[in-house]
């Protein structure tokens, strides 16, 4: 009883409550950010994708489980998601390894290194869809690719009308875009591994290849891993190259998951399925990335 | 930041509505329409806002605006608008979508309207014209725009390439197919620049096509729109030729090429006459504007439509549908008869058309447009079009390829097309 006379007594306001208030008010604006942008819509695609809403007839009713029934159904959804496999693996694989070789090539004390480390991470502050239309013209069949190939006698493929081709296309498109970024942070990576290691290696008789499998990639696997979480997302949110290069063809053979759903939702009004395939996508990112970070205890290695 | 802005506009309006409400009428009543259209030319928007600003002096509450959206997205944006609680009041649409709009119950009906407004005289606008935009009798979109397809020839082009004009041989009366790919292929042979255009194709917008197929009788389904028609012989036979004319003689620019003609790299374009605005005005070549040739089943023609459609149930409803018949009573047709070849009977005569057409020779106005909006047909549109569209789209590109099986390719496409259109 005494115990509890005394809690009341106590001024509500305790210097613990007031640094928890304090730390709520600041990270309040990106909480509400994140509730009202990414939650609440988050919840109402869910919603939506219980319901069938025909958007010019005004119609929209409850329908179940059935859009996830067509989901499992969709002849076309085979094809999409290898289409988004296979790019985001070749996305993926050549970004990854362009960048730390660009990173590797750039990490000297050369007089004039940083123009070019400028130059390789200057796509990535370049207007994406600006880039993509420059890239289109390139890509044409009487293009400028094609153009620079013939004058070496050679006859170029039709990049974005080949499905093989056109998916190239726009995999390195996209690579060359964003290859700049990774550089960076493989960059500030290398530069944080101890010299003094490498010395020790030396001494110890160890070739190049050998200081960089056994140092270099242990050091820096933080950054491959946060690299390639951030990489393995962005290529399953590709959009604009698609719709600017191929509009998913030749075929279906471009046509990614993002890009089915957009069609799916705003081309062909089917709101409702949209909304089924967007949540698919979500349940692919939370799996892969979930699966990245369990991959992270066994593969990533921390100096402490 | 945007949010805060939204809820301090709540709470003012939750002060001064009522208040408008009790005191002063004329708030209540004022009305603001507006209008989505996928043209943003400014002589376009002038008439527009003539047209809204007169409509005005009878309505003094209503004021009309025009939002333009860029034509290639127009659709997606429209029903974008509808999708998000935003729908506009009036909206044009386009024919290959019209099926879709008018069965969707999204419009209002306009027909009793415009038989109720004064000096409209619905009997003038022709059947042909309407037939895409009515359903059970009654009008949903007022066919504002009828553009015929034809073909605008660069004769200097021609000329060099020492091929025959097709001035020339609609005179003798050789004006086919087979000698319009035959001209097309002498330029192209060339080198200097390419042969036939069908301009927006982009071996996307395969609807373009009909104004060649059309010519073969080939249609892309069944007059009930139920049956997949890819596979019948006018059009195995029409693709076949455009693929030969593509891929074994050059006559037309391959897939992934960029060529434009109002730039004077092509011989020929099949588009419609309304883009006689993009010929250039510096550095002109000697242009002229000829009708489709005949196909093998003789002389056709191909019209492209726009119609211009209310929303129902929206609280404005009756008063766009008012507007409507007033922007498209015979006097404002006329005016907008100055870009969109008129649906009107009386309006579509060589003088009316001279005087608003000054680009265009009488026979030009003659032979092009009063034949081709009379005796044309609409391009092919159908209920859920935007998948069909795509469907069809993603089937065909196994043929624009120079070694494709037509026949099998078309089979895979009606394959694939089949169930959608059965729905």
């Amino acid at each position: 009883m005494s115990l509890a006379t005394e809690k009341e007594t106590r001024p509500f306001w305790t210097i613990a409550r007031r640094d928890a208030a304090a730390g709520y008010l600041f990270i309040a604006p990106q909480l509400i950010g994140i509730v009202i942008f990414v939650l609440i819509p988050l919840g109402l695609v869910f919603w939506y994708s219980l319901h069938e809403w025909n958007v010019l007839a005004n119609s929209f009713n409850y329908v179940g489980a059935a859009n996830y029934q067509m989901l499992l159904a969709d002849p076309s959804l085979p094809q999409v998601l290898t289409a988004s496999a296979i790019f985001s693996a070749g996305l993926v694989v050549l970004n990854l390894s362009l960048a730390l070789l660009l990173a590797v090539l750039l990490d000297q004390k050369l007089k004039g290194i940083v123009v070019f480390r400028t130059l390789f991470f200057s796509p990535v502050v370049v207007s994406l869809v600006a880039w993509t239309i420059v890239w289109s013209f390139l890509l044409q069949n009487n293009g400028g690719i094609n153009g620079m190939l013939s004058a070496f006698g050679i006859e170029g493929p039709n990049w974005l009308r080949t499905p093989t081709t056109a998916m190239i296309s726009v995999v390195v498109v996209q690579v060359f875009k964003n290859v700049g970024l990774n550089m960076i942070l493989f960059l500030a990576a290398l530069q944080g591994v101890p010299k003094e290691l490498y010395e020790a290696a030396r001494v110890d008789g160890a070739g190049a290849f050998k200081q960089f499998r056994r140092i270099t990639l242990p050091l820096i696997s933080p950054t491959i891993l946060l690299t390639s979480i951030i990489t393995i997302v962005g290529s399953l949110q590709v959009f604009a190259q698609i719709a600017v290069l191929t509009q998913g063809g030749p075929g279906m053979s471009t046509t990614v998951l993002v890009y089915y759903l957009y069609q799916q939702a705003f081309q062909f009004h089917f709101f409702g399925y949209g909304s089924t395939l967007s949540i698919l996508l979500f349940v692919i990112v939370a799996v892969l990335t979930f699966a990245q970070w369990q991959l992270r205890k066994r593969v990533v290695f921390y100096e402490n | 930041m945007k949010l805060t802005y939204l809820k301090a506009s709540a709470a003012l309006a939750g002060i001064l509505v009522p208040l408008a409400a009790s005191g002063v009428t004329w708030a209540q009543d004022a009305v603001n329409l507006r209008m989505t259209i996928w043209s943003a030319n400014e002589a376009h928007l002038a008439m527009f806002n003539e047209i809204a600003a007169g409509f005005k002096e009878t309505h003094p509450n209503v004021t009309v605006t025009f939002e333009p959206i860029p034509f290639e997205n127009y659709t997606t944006t429209l029903t974008t608008q509808i999708a998000g609680g935003n729908p506009p009041d009036l909206a044009w649409i386009l024919e290959t979508t019209a099926a879709d709009f008018v069965n969707s119950g999204a419009l209002a009906p306009l027909t009793d309207a415009f038989a109720a407004t004064e000096g409209y005289d619905l009997e003038d606008v022709t059947e042909q014209a309407t037939a895409l935009w009515t359903r059970d009798g009654q009008l949903y979109a007022y066919p504002f725009s009828t553009s015929p397809f034809a073909i605008f020839v660069n004769n200097d082009l021609v000329t060099a390439a020492g091929a025959t004009a097709p001035a020339e041989l609609i005179a003798n009366g050789e004006w086919t197919w087979e000698n319009a790919f035959a001209t097309a292929k002498a330029v192209a042979d060339g080198g200097q620049a390419d042969g036939l255009i069908v301009r927006d194709f982009n071996y996307q917008t395969w609807q373009n096509l009909a104004s060649i197929w059309n010519g073969w009788g080939a249609s892309p389904w069944s007059e009930d729109g139920k049956t997949c028609a890819f596979t019948d012989a006018p059009m195995v036979e029409a693709l076949t030729r455009i693929h030969e004319a593509i891929f074994a003689e050059g006559a037309m620019p391959g897939p992934g090429e960029n060529v434009d003609f109002f730039a004077g790299n092509a011989a020929m374009t099949i588009t419609q006459i309304s883009r006689a605005s993009l010929l250039p005005k510096d550095d002109p070549f000697d242009w002229d504007l000829v009708p489709l040739p005949e196909g093998p089943i003789g002389a056709y023609a191909v019209v492209g439509q726009a119609g211009v459609g209310a929303f129902a149930n929206r609280p404005n409803t009756q008063v766009a549908v008012e507007f409507l018949a007033y922007m498209t009573n015979p006097e404002n047709s006329q005016k907008l008869a100055q870009f969109f070849p008129p649906a009107r009977a009386s309006l579509l005569n060589a003088d009316t058309l001279a005087a608003t057409n000054p680009l265009l020779s009488a026979e030009q106005l003659e032979t092009v447009v009063i034949a081709g909006i009379s005796t044309g047909t609409v391009l092919p549109g159908h209920t859920n079009f935007a998948q069909i569209q795509q469907t069809v789209r993603s089937g065909l590109d196994a043929m624009w390829v120079p070694d494709a099986d037509v026949p099998a390719v078309l089979q895979s496409v009606c394959d694939s097309v089949g169930p959608l259109l059965a729905r």
